[in-house]
């Protein structure tokens, strides 16, 4: 067992703890934290990966500016204790073991599919790391269109929110 | 040094994909269905991560960005709706948010 494999397992535990703690927390604000558990476990994973930019960008952008954006409105808004409505019966007896089939179906194909069979003996140790030199160079040269046209987007959503927020007259 | 194989770092994705999904469906709160939204967005890009290293190729990564962009853009946008929506309603609770409901 060396070193990447115990990084790679510990991530991956505490992600899908995370995960699960989302799920069974009745406090919005414990799912929160929940999830910026998995995205700075997912930022030590990228890391692992060799792509140091997008860790970077996870950390800074996700679990920074879009969970402070979550909690600071779980905030705003006082969420309290999630209602329990009753469930149905078909969600409780039908729900969580097609959920569980539906995890494990797809764990299952991931880890057996062609795919993932050719890629998992194909990648070599040698060339680890991804230069975020040629990272951005892809971004501004191959992909310079799609990106002048997210800076639209952004602009569209600073516009969505701020109608959005407006009070009415 | 030995490196993790590409299909470990998938199947924690279908795994949390799964979660995310399941978090969806059963969760009563609507900021926390929109998290769960954020969970599999984050699922989808460690496999866009994984595909990319596996393949020697800097497309996912570029993808991984635009997915982080289109994140940001549309939780900016969604938690506005959830405060008009609370304004309206006084409710989180997506039970009590029917109105469109058949």
């Amino acid at each position: 067992m060396s070193l990447p494999f115990i990084v790679f397992f510990a991530c991956a535990f505490l992600a899908v703890l995370g995960a699960l703690t989302l799920i069974l927390a009745r406090e919005p604000i414990h799912s929160a934290l929940a999830l910026i558990l998995v995205m700075a476990t997912l930022a030590v994973l990228y890391l692992l990966l060799g792509a140091e930019f997008i860790a970077a960008v996870q950390v800074i952008v996700y679990a920074g500016a879009i969970m402070v954006l979550f909690v600071f409105v779980i905030m705003l808004l006082n969420a309290g204790i999630e209602e329990r409505t009753d469930f149905s019966k078909l969600a409780k007896y039908a729900g969580l073991p097609l959920g569980m089939f539906l995890i494990l179906f797809l764990a299952h194909w991931m880890a057996h599919s062609l795919i993932g069979q050719q890629i998992a003996n194909g990648v070599g140790g040698t060339n680890a790391s991804v230069a975020t030199r040629d990272l951005s160079a892809q971004l501004f040269q191959k992909y310079l269109f799609p990106f002048e046209a997210t800076s639209i987007l952004i602009l569209i959503a600073i516009l969505g929110a701020l109608v959005l927020a407006k009070k009415d007259e | 040094m030995s490196i993790v194989p590409i299909s470990y770092y998938l199947v924690l994705s279908a795994i949390l994909f799964g979660l995310g999904i399941v978090a969806f469906v059963f969760k009563r709160n609507i900021i926390t269905i929109f998290m769960a939204i954020e969970l599999m967005l984050n699922a989808v890009n460690l496999a866009f991560v994984a595909f990319a290293r596996a393949h020697n190729q800097l497309d996912g990564l570029v993808f991984v960005f635009f997915v982080i962009v289109v994140a940001a853009a549309e939780s900016a946008v969604g938690l506005a709706i959830i405060i008009t929506l609370y304004q309206n309603r006084q409710t989180l609770n997506i039970e009590r948010i029917n109105l469109l409901k058949f």
